[in-house]
């Protein structure tokens, strides 16, 4: 099927009133339901765009069909709801391979922070992804998202497992479902709103 | 029908000047929202004009890429250039989110979770 869509499409358009708009990435390791999460808050089917990235450095000859050219493709999905009259939310989910490309910095622009998602059976693969947004000092949280035959543990010990310092939100959620989604969601907008975090924007 | 998918070329041409000729205008970004200004359309190229049809209606320049199969970063230079000759118009200025945007966020998320 192509995705060209006729303009008579009106149910995709925001309403003509919504002049603003937030972003907020879920991220998270391999299969921890960020793209579950993104497809469960989305008012529209979730859509999904690919960025070819070429990443030997010599620059225009790479894309010339020159042997040792390294071209790999970032894909990332995003969903949209209407939230006021005035405001739309996006939700990306960002890609599963957590290694910073320069597509990142796309992403990461004008984002309010990210909500990282955990499966607690594969605590430590979030290593990468906590390292990421660190290191870029972009607000994060995380939601243990909560599969079922999945362990549980107490808050504490997974902040301790990830090395979460005392004052990153953590809470829960089960990816599949809208309303737990969106207190997910909820819990941490409110800690940045708490804590302010909005210098990483200036 | 094969349908007006991207063009290969095309989208290395643009791919290849990325370096040099980055989106004009600062502060836009995937989710700037955009919407076709009421101008004429003659001397767009083919991707300008796939842009403008599409853009009847508020959507931001994710959904622009996302729909037209354009990668991301086309699609910002594209868009950009259609806001610099006023054939697309922004709603807002483009600025960094401030703190009554989480305030306003926050109240959207809350409504939904009570409904
Ligand atoms: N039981 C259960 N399954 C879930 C939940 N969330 C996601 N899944 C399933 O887990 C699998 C992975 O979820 P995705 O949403 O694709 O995960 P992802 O993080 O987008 O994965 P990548 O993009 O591949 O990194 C899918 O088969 C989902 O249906 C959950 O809360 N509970
Ligand atoms: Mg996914």
């Amino acid at each position: 099927m192509d995705s060209v869509l006729s303009p008579s499409d009106e149910h995709l358009y925001l309403p003509a009133t919504v002049t603003r708009s937030a972003k907020i990435l879920i991220a998270g390791h391999f299969g921890a339901g960020k793209t579950t999460l993104v497809g469960s808050v989305s008012e529209i089917k979730p859509l999904r765009t690919e960025e070819l990235i070429t990443e030997a450095s010599t620059g225009i000859d790479d894309l010339a069909g020159l042997p040792g050219k390294t071209e790999t493709t970032v894909a990332f999905d995003f969903g949209r709801r209407t939230l006021s009259p005035q405001l739309a939310l996006y939700l990306f989910g960002t890609p599963g391979q957590n290694r910073f490309t320069p597509f990142w910095e796309h992403l990461f622009h004008g984002a309010l922070g990210a909500l990282i998602l955990v499966d607690t059976r594969r605590l430590q693969d979030s290593d990468p992804v906590l390292g990421l947004f660190e290191e870029r000092g972009l607000p994060f949280g995380v939601a243990v998202n909560e599969f079922e035959g999945a362990p549980r543990y107490a808050r504490d010990e997974i902040r301790q497992a990830l090395a979460l310092d005392d004052d990153v939100v953590l809470t829960s959620c089960d990816a599949r479902n809208e309303v737990s989604s969106i207190h997910a969601l909820i819990a941490f907008i409110e800690y940045l709103h708490r804590s302010r975090r909005l210098e990483h924007l200036s | 029908m094969r349908g007006p998918r991207r063009d290969p070329d095309m989208v290395r041409a643009y791919v290849r000047t990325r370096g040099h000729s980055s989106p004009s205008r600062d502060g836009l970004t995937l989710t700037t929202l955009v919407r076709a200004a009421d101008r004429p359309l003659h001397g767009l190229d083919v991707e300008a004009l796939r842009v403008m049809r599409i853009c009847r209606g508020p959507l931001s320049i994710a959904e622009i890429a996302s729909l037209l199969d354009l990668p991301p970063t086309v699609a910002l230079i594209v868009v950009s250039g259609l806001l610099d000759t006023g054939h697309l118009d922004s709603p807002a200025p483009a600025g960094q989110p401030d703190i009554s945007v989480l305030e306003e966020v926050l109240n959207g998320l809350r409504a939904l979770a009570v409904r």
